[in-house]
């Protein structure tokens, strides 16, 4: 008798490779449908992020006029206008900030539902991430950088290894953006209310990954140290360092690999800490 | 006017953010936190560079202490206005007009972030460390100006906070437009205008009004003669351009509300 293969395309956790991949690639897409229906919201984001673009950018500029030789932190005009368009345009892309849905799901005690789910937590909402960081880079990276190009000089890039570098770099930014808000999402499995942490997280993320200013003005030890130290300055420092090719080829490599190790890093403490939360969870409400 | 129900629905308020101590001590002292950054980011950006738009890091910092003291006070009052969009797509704006209370102040008290109050400390904190590294020849008109202009600020910023919340009634989804023009602004304010592009500069400045937030006022403050050619009493004109744009915001608030029609569910 011959074995008929009856299997059906199933969605398991300890599934064959190829049924993981279906499985991840389907919540990638949701995530991707569910932040397109926002179509308004991103037309008002996307102003904001000009309207910003202009303010940093014109601030920055200023500061490197009034700097006598090489530029502030190494960068030239048209590199600082770039770091400043390309910012406001990953800026959606990456994420920082507005991301509570894990906690909230704690605190109400959605998040039993997920549970039950095949998929761990961490995957499932892993995927829908990068689904909304590629609507994001569709629709969301475009606008600022246009609007930056029509207004100022910007630096093209002059490497061939920039732009596929860039791609990887961002791609690798979302993660590690993504794992970050994940644990701190997760404190409140502890905390209940994860408002505290999250508003830590906000604060940091922001000035400490480079967006408020390029951390290459502040003095060399500290930055080295908080690169090094810290996953923040892998969320924004480095792809705009990549695309600005503020440094020479190895080390704009070597920002990546950087990144490539906080990515790590960081899912492997989100998948500890979810591991960890679910040995002492009680799930809320009734 | 009885007071009564604000109070309880400001008592209301304390008792429910207090609820839960240790995040609203983490809170209290992250919003502080974020004015924090944002005067980092000056003094990182100003300390790059001798004169930044002709103007040295000591006269920056007055310029961002009167925006910081300013906003942080409207932030804490008014900020909370922005939620009107989530009420009004929920259709819970209702049970608000529905009750024989103004609808603003109600929305206020709802949402005070006593959080916040920290960063009104801070901020006028900057605003004395400013006064205190510059040289500045106090008259009279000084004392008074220097008085005035925080509390002009916060009124300018408080009507630029209820205008953006406002747009929810035209437009539910307008999101993160608003924030263009209340950070936004905050941040505008917080430079000397001179570093600005002049089309920028011309629309944000004059046309909205920025310039007159901090950086007239600071102009005034150090007796230094503006580049962009204003005369010395333009920076005297902070309460008055600070009254209409509130006169402005009350206006289109009473439209908004003429023109909210509940949610269809």
């Amino acid at each position: 008798m011959s074995r008929i293969d009856a299997r059906v395309l199933t969605i398991s956790r300890i599934g064959p490779f190829r049924s993981s991949a279906t499985t991840f690639g389907v919540l990638v897409g949701s995530g991707f449908r569910r932040w397109s229906t926002y179509r308004q919201a991103t037309i008002a984001g996307s102003f904001t992020n000009i309207v910003f673009g202009f303010l940093r950018c014109y601030v920055l500029l200023a500061v490197a006029e009034g700097v006598a030789g090489a530029g502030p932190g190494g960068y030239d005009a048209e590199q600082l206008a770039t770091y400043v368009w390309v910012g406001q345009g990953l800026l959606a892309v990456i994420g920082i900030w507005g991301w509570t849905e894990l906690a909230e799901r704690i605190r109400t005690g959605d998040i039993a539902a997920d549970l039950l789910r095949p998929v761990s937590p961490v995957t499932g909402f892993l995927a829908a991430d990068l689904g909304r960081g590629l609507y994001a880079m569709l629709t969301r990276f475009t606008p600022p950088v246009l609007a930056g190009a029509i207004f100022f000089p910007l630096h093209t890039p002059a490497r061939w290894q920039t732009i596929p570098l860039f791609a990887l770099s961002v791609i690798l930014a979302v993660v590690v953006c993504f794992a970050c808000r994940y644990v701190v999402n997760a404190t409140a499995y502890w905390l209940q209310d994860a408002r505290g942490p999250i508003m830590l997280w906000t604060l940091g993320s922001g000035v400490l990954g480079g967006l408020y200013f390029p951390l290459r003005l502040l003095p060399e030890w500290m930055t080295v140290t908080l690169w090094l130290a810290t996953p923040l300055p892998s969320l924004l420092q480095a792809p705009l360092d990549v695309i600005a090719e503020r440094d020479p080829p190895a080390l704009q490599a070597g920002l990546v690999v950087v990144q490539l190790f906080w990515a790590v890093a960081t899912l492997a403490l989100a998948a500890a800490v979810q591991r960890r939360a679910e040995r002492k969870l009680v799930v809320q409400g009734g | 006017m009885d007071r009564t129900p604000y109070v309880e629905l400001f008592k209301a308020q304390f008792r429910s953010v207090t609820s839960y101590r240790a995040s609203f001590l983490v809170e209290l002292f992250g919003n502080m936190g974020a004015t924090v950054f944002d005067v980092i980011t000056v003094l990182v950006l100003f300390g790059s560079a001798p004169r930044v738009g002709g103007f040295t890091l000591e006269e920056a910092v007055l310029t961002a202490g009167l925006s910081s003291a300013g906003f942080a006070l409207a932030d804490m009052l008014v900020g909370n206005v922005d939620r009107l969009k989530v009420y009004v797509r929920a259709g819970t704006l209702d049970a608000v007009l529905v009750r024989p209370l103004p609808a603003l102040p109600q929305l206020l008290l709802m949402d005070l972030p006593l959080r916040k109050a920290l960063r009104v400390v801070f901020g006028f904190a900057v605003l004395g460390g400013a006064i205190a590294i510059n040289d500045i020849d106090w008259t009279p008109a000084r004392i008074v100006l220097v008085v005035l202009t925080p509390l002009a600020a916060a009124a300018f910023f408080g009507a630029f906070f209820v205008i953006s919340a406002t747009l929810a009634f035209w437009w539910v989804d307008s999101g993160e437009v608003g924030a263009a023009f209340t950070y936004g602004g905050r941040d505008f304010t917080s430079y000397p205008i001179t570093v600005f592009g002049p089309v920028f500069r011309g629309l944000f400045a004059y046309a909205m009004g920025f310039a007159f937030v901090a950086y007239q006022p600071a102009l005034a403050l150090l007796g230094r003669t503006d580049p962009l050619g204003l005369p010395a009493w333009a920076g005297y004109l902070s309460p008055l351009v600070a009254l209409v744009a509130a006169a402005i915001a009350a206006v289109v608030w009473r439209a908004g509300v003429r023109h909210y029609r509940s949610t269809g569910s």
